[in-house]
Parts: C-alpha cells; structure tokens; sequence
C-alpha cells in the first residue's frame, strides 16, 4: 500500500518528500481553481493527506492580465497528517506576470518557479506593472525557475482535437496540470476520468484537454525536468472509505443528515450572498430527501420565511454571510421570543459591509453573540476544519430543535472553499436528534373547565417549551413577539413575569452547558508556560505551532471551541490553570473579550485581518512573543 | 381542505379567550366579527387555519381568532406566512396587516408573495394613518396631510394599493370597507376560496387618528353614489338608480359617464377574469383620493400555477426519479477511495 513506486503514474528516480506546498496562480480566467482542485483530487484518492485553500478575486472576470484579477490555489500534500494548507509554497505555478508580480513574495526562498514564458510579452508585463521582463532580469536570481511556453506547446498538442485557434489555448491549464502531476508522481486516471465526464457533451473540448494534460505530462517527462521529480507517500490514515470535501458541501450534507436525524423535513429560505450560496445550490438539489429551498426575496424574507416553516413543524435552516446576518437580526430575536428551532448558518467573509466577500474573516463572534436587541441569547456553534462542518450542522440543529431555540452556526470563507479527505461516517452512527410535537392539550382552562393548549409550558430538565404544529386538533393557540406570560403565553406585560421570561430564557441557553463535551486540552497539559484558546479556523494553524513549538522545547498547551455560547462548563477552570493565555482570532480579538469579561482571565490577543488564514509560523511568532512577555 | 369531514362551528368556537384591546369603536372591531362570523360559512377546521400578522393595532388580529396564530414583526407576515404555507401546503394561511406593515415596511415582501402566487389570503386594514405608533402618515395618506411626522403637510405621493399588488402581478385583487358586513364576507369568502395569492384591501376607520377618513364613500348615505360595485359579467354602474357608469374612452383610460349620455352598451362590463391585468389596472386607477366614486369588490380573479403547490410538485418529482434520499448514498456521491 505504502509503496509509491508500485502505484499508477509513478516511476523510479523521483525523489522521495514528505509534503509539498504548491500554490497555482493564473489569470481569473486561466482555470486555476479547477486546476487546483483536480491535482487536489488526484491527491487524495492517491492516499496523500491534504488541505487547500482557494483564493480568488471578487470580480467574476477581473480585466484579464491584471493583479487584482489573479486567482490562486494553494495546496499542501503530505505523508503524515497534516491540518492545514502549509505558510509558504514550496513552488509555484504561475500562467502571466500578473500572477508572478502578486504570488512571488509568498513563496519560500529558494522555491521552485514554473512559468507560462509565453505569457511574458511586452503588453502583459506592461499590465502586472513590471518595466523589465522579470525573467531577463536578476531579479529571480535564488529562484529555481523553470520556463515553459505552455500556450504554444498547448495549441500545438491540441491540435488534432480540431478545436478552434482561438479556443486552444484555453486548454493550458490542463497542460500546466499534466506537468505538475508529472513532477509529483500523481497518478494519471482519475483526472482523464473526471475530464471525460466533465466534458462528455463538447468532444472536441474533451479531447483537447485530454491532448493538453497528456502533452504537460510528456513534456516533464522528455525534457531536462528529469531531475526535478518528486513522490510523497500515502499517509498513514484509519482505515475506510474516504472523499474529498469543502466546508460548504459538508455543511450541506451535515444539514441534510440533520433533517433525518431529527425525523423532520428540511426547510431552507436563503438569499445568494458569497461564500454561502453553494449550501443553498446543494441543498436545492437534494428535493428526494423532501427537502423544501426558497430563494427568497433578501436575507430578512430567508430567515422569515425559515420562521415561518418552524412554526410549520420544519427544521428550518437560513443560511447567509455577515451583512445578512446583520439583517436576520430582528427575526432571531423574534425566533428567540417565540422559542422556535432554527438554525442561522454565517459563512463569515471580511467585512465591514461588502468588505473583502472572496476572502476569510471570523470577525462575527461578536455580531452572532450581541447583535441583536434587547436580552436575546442564543447558542452559537462553530466549525473548526472543512470536514467538521458536517458534524457541526448536525450539532447546531441538535441544539435547536431540543432546546426549541435559533443557534447560529459560524463558518468561513476558508473553511468553505478549502477541502481535505474526509473519512465517510458510518450514517448508522450518527445521533438520533429527534423530538416529539405536542399531541395533546396541556391544561385545563379555569373558566370554562374546557382542555387547552398552553404554548409555554416547559420541559423542567431543558426549559424547552412544547411544541404544537398547526393542524393539530385542540392545540390552537397564538405566539408573538409580544412578552408572554409563562406557561400560558398570554400577552403579559407585568414586571415580575418580564423578569421572569428573560432569566429562563438566558437559564435555559446557559443550561446547555450541561448538554456538550468539555473542553479538551492538549500539548502540555500538566505544565504548560501558556494555553492557545482558539476557535473556528485557526484550528490547523494552531495545532501546527503548538507542535512546532513544543518540539522545540517549550511548554504549550491548547485547546480549541467549537461552542461559543454556552461556554463547555469547565472552560474557567482551564483558562485559570495556565499563566498565560493567546487566543489567535482572525478579527481584532472577540474571543479574548468574550472570556475576559466572562472569567477575569488575562487572555492575550494575536489578532490576523488581512482576508487570509493565519499560518502555522505566525502562530508561532505569537506565541514565542507571549512566552517571552515579563509577567 | 374538502375531503375531510369539517364540523359544524359557530361564530364563539373562533373566537379565542383574548380580550380585545382595540380603542372603542376602532374599524378593526367590525372586520374581526365579519370574520368570525364567517368562518363557521368556509368549510374549514380551526385547527388548520392559521393568522399570521405583522406589527399594528390591525396585526393584533390573530390574538383574537381561535385558530393557530403568530404575531410576528413590522412587515414580515408574508414572508414568514410564505414559508408556513410553502411548507405546510395543508393549512388555510391568512394575513392580517396594516397599511404600513404590509406596504412601508413589508412591501417588498408583499409584492414578492403576490408575484410568486403563494397560496396566502392577505388582509390589508388600510386606515391611510399609523395607528399604534399614534397617528404618522402612512405609505396611502394623501398629499398634503398633517399629522405629528407632518406637521407641513406631507410631502409624499401615496401608493394605490390595489395598483401595486396588480402591478407584483396579484392573480386575486379586491377592495371592500369596514362599514358593509356584507361586502366584506362576500369578497373575503372570494379571496380565501381563490388558489393562489389573494390581496384585499379593506377600508378601515381608525376613530382616533384619522377618523371618518372614508366617509365621503362608506356611510349609508353616500354610499350609493360614491362606491362602485364591481359584479364579473355584469356593467360596471353605480348611482341610486344605476344612472353612472364607467367606460373605457379612446385614450384608454377608464372615465365615469351618465348612463344616459352614452348609452348602456358603451358601459364597460367587467371582466375579473382577464389574462392581462390592464382593465383591473385602469379600474384601481378610476379614483385617485377617498373623496372620488371608487370601485370595490373582485378586481380580478385569474388562476395560474400556485407557489406552494408547484414546489410540492418538484419534490414529489424528485422522488418519483430518485427515490427517497439515502444519507449514505449521499455521502460517497463524490468520487470516494479506500483506505
Ligand atoms: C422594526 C419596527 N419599526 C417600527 C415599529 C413601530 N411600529 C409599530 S406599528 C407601526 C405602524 C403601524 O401602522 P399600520 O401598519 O398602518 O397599522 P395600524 O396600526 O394603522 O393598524 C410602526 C411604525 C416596529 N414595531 N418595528
Ligand atoms: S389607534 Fe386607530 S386603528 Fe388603532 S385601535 Fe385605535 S382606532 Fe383602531
Ligand atoms: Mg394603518
């Protein structure tokens, strides 16, 4: 199994590494991201552990060959796990100056170079801003640069596929694929597969990049790029069948798991916005497993409309970004009063307003925990790794359902676009998060001796309320956003009964605690100078500079939330075991409020808001910074 | 809704235990009891009818009806009674708002439930004033009003109700007023039978903000000359002795003539049928303030594919061509390997 050389598309006299980073950078239109995700593919079925992060421009078609329209792919492989997709490349592919001019400072010194020379006329480079070409000049000098005239050796290859002059080059990206997959040993099949199937229906466009991909490859292996082959053995992973996944299609997928955990019809009202549409587009597909998708008139009608399916007996699903988030906020304190399930799913991107909308933030804690008015808590989840997505959706709707509450769910741009294998969970396994609808009336009206149906009474153990559908005979009864009595929510304005609904309202988020895992510390537990706290994203960052530093030798301890309200109940305890605390956050420091305020701990930020995810060596400046730090 | 057995009920068995708070001869406490009154008529069960209603003396309505209800948020009700009905295609969904919830605040979800035909009967109490936030213009007050937000005068145009649920495309569309029980139950029992998206705007006397507002057209006595009753088929004439008409002129606008001068075939006859919403447009135009003779009743009445129904549709599809979802065929849909 481990034995690269007995694998398709590998051969002998490549040399042996245990990961690489390579970053693909093109013009928007160069198919980088499609590129990216075939060698990632490819990767994964050969047994290589991974992770990606796509990074693309905000503009559909930005003016080709200029900087602000390049969009680049990064992918780390490797033979051992691995939790994120690595700081700096180790090469970098790049199509035009453009993508040179804006990627070279990324790459690692001493990094491997292959360029598109073609690409490097006069006009193009006049555009990425260089006044000398680049490759003429020293200016790459400590580079391994490697130059192939992809375009023209595309249009030559393609070339018995009958495709059209002008359409032939739009092929290079294939070439460039079958270079890189030549040079890392990858095997070939499950990319012809893939094109074969992609472009069934246009087949000349097919056999051109069949053409175009084959020659890439031949063209690493008959030239002078003989010295420069490189195999990564398989990982060593549990055994089981396994997949590749973005955050947004296990979100997805978590969601519809979730609908058949719960035994209830799905229901999503949602408003396109980036980086959350495509769980909208995934869900919309999936109307065999009943479930119902709106796309609604903007975020307010999405989650109205949500609303509006919960009181229906649906489990009910909006899903947004940041600016609509800001506008579900009166309906998630309406949903709060009316103690109905939803979930509230923000794929957060960079704002304030439309922001940085291709790029990753997390700076929603806040927004998600206080933007709304008056007292309105509410459980918020977040995920932490592209495939735990899956799990965090059914967690989210978990909590909702039984606690009859809305939970807001946080994402990331980079969580949603960057995918890693994915071992499939047995479904048998999967939790049971059904709940049952209230059948009969619950009390006896003092006047008229008649049974009746009184909303508000609740379950003492989780303080949910009971939930009766329409249609259901006798149980007739009104909700509103009005204060309600408790019990038999009635219109109430008394004092005492206001007191009294927001703290069992606040109890009964607050009580949750009692309902998910403890924190988990790891590193050193026992003796740590310092504790990383991180939650969301920063998961893989974090987990590789703790390991880094404590192989150097100092004393690190870390854990990581994935409940952000309630906190796990042991969360104070573990703040205060350690002298120092660093919470890296890729916002100005939210978390770090929010346990400050919460335990008096003095929690330090390392704050990153430039629409990338932090790396592993930031990290790692961050916390040699604190250890250093004179208390 | 028809199939199943509806027991007998009474105007009591919908009326629910909430005492009503409306001011003392507010317009809303004549709509409630036309209502109430016409439930036990519809064939319907409490059980599955549903008010949803915004924010508004009018959006307290549901409190008051012993059948499922949500008071929700300004201006919201269509959309959040969009999803219920969308996905509870089996209940009888209403929706109680007022003129400012459902056409300032909610007005793009209004025109939104209307264009997508979902099966919804939407009540508009227009009083042309907010009430509950006690007495600013409102999105159908006249140019030129004074109230506290107006002291001036206000300066904005006001929308014609009836003309913007035609224009969202409405496939049901009606006007009655809160001083004509008949009238109401006649063009309510219309809206809530029609499949569909159904607006009605109901006139409605708000006795401490804006009061006798419609009186220039609802009272007994002006009624006969200033209401224009609209009956499908028949001509569209009004007048104690039916001497006024309405005919279309040359120009294409829709005019108000003496039977006499014109003759009874040149009066227009009424056609709530119409594919093409233009003849509805032109009557919803007829009158510009509540001081002109202006039509009420059934502006139009077209069946088309309803939103709820459609949907169900796909899914019911979705199912025939895939069968029921298998989570586990789901998750290894993506190309898998083995370890
Ligand atoms: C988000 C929000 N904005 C404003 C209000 C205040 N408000 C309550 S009702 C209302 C207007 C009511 O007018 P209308 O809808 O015509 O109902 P009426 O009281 O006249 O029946 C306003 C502005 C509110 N409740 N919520
Ligand atoms: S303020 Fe006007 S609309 Fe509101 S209850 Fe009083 S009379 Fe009726
Ligand atoms: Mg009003």
């Amino acid at each position: 199994m481990t034995d690269v050389q007995d694998r398709p598309g590998t051969s002998g006299n490549a040399e042996q590494v245990d990961h690489v980073v390579i970053r693909f950078a093109g013009d928007s239109g160069d198919g980088m991201q499609l590129t990216g995700e075939r060698f990632t593919t490819a990767s994964a079925i050969f047994g290589n552990d991974l992770a990606t992060l796509p990074d693309f421009p905000a503009e559909i078609r930005a003016p080709t060959g200029t900087i602000f329209g390049v969009s680049a792919f990064q992918v780390q492989i490797a033979d051992h796990d691995i939790t994120n997709p690595g700081d700096a490349p180790s090469v970098l592919v790049c199509m035009n100056p453009a993508a040179l001019a804006s990627e070279l400072d990324r790459l690692e010194p001493g990094g491997m170079i292959i360029v598109n020379s073609d690409e490097f006329d006069e006009r193009n480079l006049t555009k990425a801003g260089y006044t000398e070409n680049p490759l003429e000049n020293d200016s790459l000098v400590g580079y391994k640069v490697i130059l192939v005239p992809m375009t023209s050796l595309t249009k030559e290859s393609v070339k018995p596929s009958g495709v059209k002059t002008r359409d032939a080059e739009r092929s290079k990206n294939f070439f460039a694929l079958g270079l890189v997959s030549w040079m890392y040993t990858r095997p070939l099949d499950s990319t012809l597969d893939w094109i074969k199937e992609r472009f069934a229906k246009t087949e000349m466009v097919m056999n051109a990049n069949i053409l175009a991909f084959k020659a890439g490859h031949a063209y690493g292996e008959t030239t002078e790029l003989a010295g420069n082959r490189y195999s990564i053995k398989p990982a060593p992973q549990p055994a089981g069948v396994y997949t590749s996944i973005n955050g947004n299609m296990a979100l997805a997928w978590g969601l519809v798991a979730a609908g058949q955990l719960a035994k209830l019809p799905i229901f999503l009202g949602s408003y396109p916005i980036t980086p959350a549409s495509d769980i909208l587009h995934e869900l919309a597909k999936h109307k065999s497993f009943g479930i119902r998708t709106l796309q609604a008139e903007d975020e307010i009608a999405g989650i109205g409309t949500a609303l509006g399916a919960a009181f229906g007996g649906h489990l009910a699903i909006t899903t947004t970004s940041g600016p609509g988030v800001a506008l579900k906020s009166e309906t998630m304190s309406l949903a709060i009063s009316l103690e109905l399930p939803l979930v509230i799913v923000d794929i957060q991107r960079g704002g304030p307003s439309t922001g940085l909308p291709t790029k990753t933030e997390a700076a929603d804690l806040m927004m998600a925990m206080y933007g709304r008015h008056g007292e309105s808590p509410l459980p918020i989840i977040a995920s932490y790794r592209p495939s735990q997505c899956f799990d965090a959706a059914i967690e989210a709707c978990r909590i909702a359902v039984k606690y009859r509450t809305p939970v807001i769910l946080l994402s990331d741009g980079y969580l949603a676009n960057g995918s890693e294998p994915w071992l499939l969970p047995d479904v048998s396994t999967l939790p049971d998060i059904s709940t049952t609808f209230a059948a009969e009336p619950n009390h006896v009206n003092e006047e008229t001796g008649e049974p009746e149906h009184w909303p508000y009474v609740r379950d003492p153990e989780t303080l949910a309320r009971s939930w009766a559908l329409p249609g259901t005979p006798g149980l007739m009864h009104r909700i509103g956003g009005l204060e309600k009595e408790d019990g038999s929510g009635n219109i109430s304005y008394t004092p005492e009964n206001h007191a009294h609904m927001v703290q069992t309202r606040a109890a009964k988020i607050a009580g949750i605690a009692k309902d998910i895992p403890e924190v988990e510390v790891t590193g050193d537990v026992a003796d740590a100078d310092l504790l990383v706290l991180g939650w969301g994203s920063t998961w893989g960052a974090i987990i590789t500079a703790v390991d880094r530093q404590r192989a150097k030798g100092r004393k690190v301890a870390q854990a990581h939330l994935t409940h952000l309200n309630p906190f796990p109940s042991n969360l104070g305890e573990v703040l205060r075991r350690y002298p120092k605390v660093l919470v890296p956050e890729m916002n100005s420091g939210h978390l770090a409020k929010l346990v400050r305020a919460e335990f008096l701990v003095d929690a330090r930020t390392s704050s990153k808001v430039r629409g990338v995810p932090f790396t592993a060596a930031e990290v790692e400046v961050a916390i040699e910074a604190e250890l250093e730090r004179k208390l | 809704m028809t199939d199943v057995q509806v027991p007998l009920t009474s105007r009591k068995d919908w009326q629910s235990d909430q005492e009503v708070r409306w001011c003392p001869g507010c317009g809303d406490y004549s709509i409630l009891t036309a209502v109430q009154l016409l439930m036990p008529e519809l064939g319907v069960n409490r059980e599955n009818t549903v008010f949803v209603s915004g924010i508004g003396c009018a959006a307290r309505f549901p409190y008051y009806m012993n059948t499922y209800g949500m008071h929700s948020i300004h201006g919201r009700a269509p959309a959040i009674a969009t999803g219920l009905a969308v996905a509870r295609p089996d209940l009888d969904v209403w929706v109680v708002g007022g003129d400012g919830d459902l056409l300032s605040i909610g007005g793009n979800h209004l025109i939104h439930a209307l264009r997508r035909n979902v099966n919804l009967t939407i009540l508009m109490f227009n009083n042309q004033i907010y009430g509950l936030t006690k007495g600013q213009f409102s999105p159908t007050s006249e140019l030129g009003k004074v109230t506290k937000s107006s002291p001036m005068g206000s300066v904005d145009a006001p929308f014609n109700p009836l003309a913007v649920a035609l224009g969202a495309g409405a496939t049901f569309a009606a006007r009655t007023h809160d001083m004509d029980r008949q009238h109401m139950q006649e063009v309510l029992r219309r809206a809530h039978d029609h499949k569909g998206a159904a607006f009605v705007e109901i006139f409605q006397n708000c006795n401490v903000f804006n009061d006798g507002q419609f009186e220039a057209l609802t009272t007994r006595a002006n009624r006969d000359d200033m209401l224009i009753p609209l009956a499908h088929g028949k001509p569209v004439r009004f007048g104690k002795d039916k001497e006024k008409g309405v005919i279309i002129t040359s120009d294409g606008a829709a005019r108000i003539v003496d039977v006499a001068d014109v003759g009874e075939d040149a009066i227009l006859v009424h056609d709530e049928a119409r594919a093409e919403p233009g003849l509805a447009f032109m009557l919803a135009h007829l009158a510009s303030s509540v001081t002109q003779p202006t039509p009420v009743g059934v502006f139009r009445a077209v069946q088309t594919t309803e939103y709820s129904s459609a949907n169900a549709r796909q899914l019911a599809a979705a199912q025939e061509r895939n069968g029921a979802g298998d989570l586990s065929a789901l998750l290894h849909s993506l190309p898998t390997w083995e370890v």
